[in-house]
């Protein structure tokens, strides 16, 4: 059984929109369903993230959240990059943490709430991890933050 | 006149406050001598540590929104800035995400000598890694021995490349340059020295019981909890997972490779140095392999020669060098998403890349094998005394420029 066929059937009661993409598999949920999806895939296996991102999609005024789950104690399942994602407004960028699920998303849950702006309800220490306080009010990876950089000559 | 009062009340770089009868407030770093550029805030009960707190970002650039900025061939030298000397291995998964969204794959000849390049980089980097490592734990001479063998690595990556450091060797669809005459040969004396120097790193460091008695047990991160905490590399090896890209998902032509990945069980600071011996000798190999296996032909894909004016092909011939062909500056990606890990000198490093169809990337991310070591300062620390800090920051082989981006 292909692991696009394990995850429908495991999955099946949330309905996602599972497909292969180049390099990882994709899950797209939607958002009340995520943690209920993040905690099936806890226990088929997948123990840690990789990474924690947003994507800003200014004309759908949405952004899109995304981890990608992968596993080292199953060298089978290490094989695989599973893309949970799902979508939230732009005007509410909020999203409950996952931080209870997998401990290794608390770094960069944090990384993206001071690059977006994205509230992760329930995270148990969400500051800015990188950045300045006065950098983070802007927001720097939304879309409508230009970086104006300067040519040879000015 | 008291003495007393001469003596300033802080320390530079050493920030103390008073939390509570018994509890003090530690700073250290940015500027301290052990830590680099990062911060570790640590509260202290007598001398043991009871809560430590990374704070990272001191040498933050915004590489990802940088990134949007540019075209697809100019996020190469921007991304490889994180890690200078493991450049190859840190941009190597970006050109492979964005060779997955042109759907092309270089010929074997170019995969060969990224491989090369890797392991070289490998090398060097685990050998920068032990010397900071060295000069953690008052050992001068493992400070001095590795610097000065990581010359003979980054002088065989000049050879190979044109520059020491910051190579943007691989390229979407190839590599820069072809394998210079002689090189087999200069590769086969770095090769019987580092042997031989490994052996007595071995004795001088490993062997030595100073060293044994502050690594062995010391900063343990067991099977479940390196899970857990998801963190890379050696680091992770070193806790009995057996978890390497090479292995797990091979790319370029590491399946075609004889190598082993060492894994130990211990978990401790002392089997995460050890780990890094090993993996060298085991860089050391490939890289015979490769210059062994290595095939004739080009070393960049068809498609971009069609494409180039007839005196690159001409340059390229006599120089054995490839002139970067004018498409790349305006190379069209197209629409999509793509992911690519592998596996750098300190860990695993991913790339999440996508684009809108044109010559920019949408959005490129970029999660670093020390960002994910930063979350062990959190966990692992605390329960230690102050002077096992330096032990576990070194081994641990954090690289605050790679971790902040």
């Amino acid at each position: 059984m292909s692991i696009v066929e394990i995850l429908k059937e495991k999955l099946s009661s949330l309905n996602p929109e599972i497909s292969e993409g180049k390099g990882f598999v994709s899950v797209k949920v939607e958002k009340d369903g995520l943690k209920q999806t993040a905690r099936i895939l806890r226990e088929l296996g997948f123990d840690h993230v990789k990474t924690v991102t947003a994507i800003d999609y200014p004309k759908e005024n949405e952004f899109e959240i995304i981890y990608h789950a992968s596993s080292f104690l199953n060298e089978e399942l290490a094989k695989y990059i599973i893309e949970l994602r799902t979508r939230i407004p732009r005007d509410k960028p909020e999203i409950e943490t996952l931080t209870d699920i997998w401990s290794s998303a608390e770094f960069p849950e944090r990384e993206t709430f001071e690059f977006f702006g994205i509230t992760f309800k329930g995270h148990p220490d969400l500051r800015p991890i990188l950045l300045l306080p006065e950098v983070v009010d802007k927001k720097p990876l939304r879309k409508d933050f230009v970086v104006k950089e300067e040519g040879i000559f000015r | 006149m008291s003495t007393v009062e001469s003596i300033p009340k802080k320390l530079p770089g050493m920030d103390v406050n008073k939390l509570g009868k018994d509890l003090y407030e530690v700073f250290i770093g940015p500027q301290h001598p052990g830590s680099g550029h990062m911060r570790i805030i640590i509260r202290v009960d007598g001398d043991v540590i009871v809560e430590a707190d990374p704070d990272l970002g001191y040498v933050h650039r915004t590489m990802e929104k940088l990134a949007e900025g540019r075209e697809f061939i100019k996020v190469i030298p921007l991304m490889e800035r994180m890690a200078i000397l493991d450049a190859c291995n840190i941009t190597l998964p970006y050109v492979e995400a964005v060779e997955k969204l042109l759907d092309i794959e270089p010929p074997p000849r170019a995969k060969y000598l990224r491989v090369l390049l890797c392991e070289i980089n490998r090398i060097a980097s685990h050998l920068y890694g032990l010397g900071i490592f060295g000069v953690f734990l008052g050992h001068s001479t493992m400070y001095m021995w590795p610097f000065g063998d990581r010359e003979v690595f980054v002088e065989l990556a000049e050879k190979l490349t044109g520059a020491r450091l910051t190579h943007t060797y691989p390229v979407p669809g190839g590599v820069r340059r072809d394998l210079p005459q002689g090189f087999a040969e200069d590769a086969e004396k770095a090769i019987r020295y580092m042997e031989k120097r490994l052996e007595e790193y071995r004795k001088i460091f490993l062997d030595n019981p100073v060293i044994q008695k502050r690594l062995i047990d010391v900063g343990v991160i067991s099977k479940n909890l390196a899970a857990q905490l998801g963190i890379v590399g050696p680091n992770l090896r070193a806790s009995g997972i057996k978890y390497d890209v090479r292995i797990i998902e091979p790319y370029e032509v590491y399946d075609e490779l004889d190598f082993e990945v060492p894994v130990f069980e211990e978990g401790d600071a002392f089997a995460r140095a050890w780990i890094r011996i090993i993996e060298m000798q085991q860089s050391l190999r490939i890289i015979r392999q490769v210059l062994e296996k290595i095939p004739d032909g080009d070393p960049l894909h068809e498609k971009f020669w069609a494409k180039a004016p007839a005196l690159y092909k001409k340059v390229f011939e006599q120089t054995k060098r490839v002139k970067l062909i004018p498409l790349y500056a305006n190379l069209k990606v197209p629409e999509g998403r793509a992911f690519a890990r592998g596996e750098a000198g300190r860990g695993e490093i991913v790339y999440m890349v996508e684009s809108n169809g044109s010559t920019k990337p949408y959005r490129v991310r970029v999660v670093s094998p020390s960002f994910r070591n930063a979350i062990v300062f959190r966990y692992i620390v605390p329960g230690h005394r102050i002077a096992d800090l330096p032990a576990i920051y070194g081994s641990i082989d954090y690289f605050p420029p790679e971790a902040d981006r």
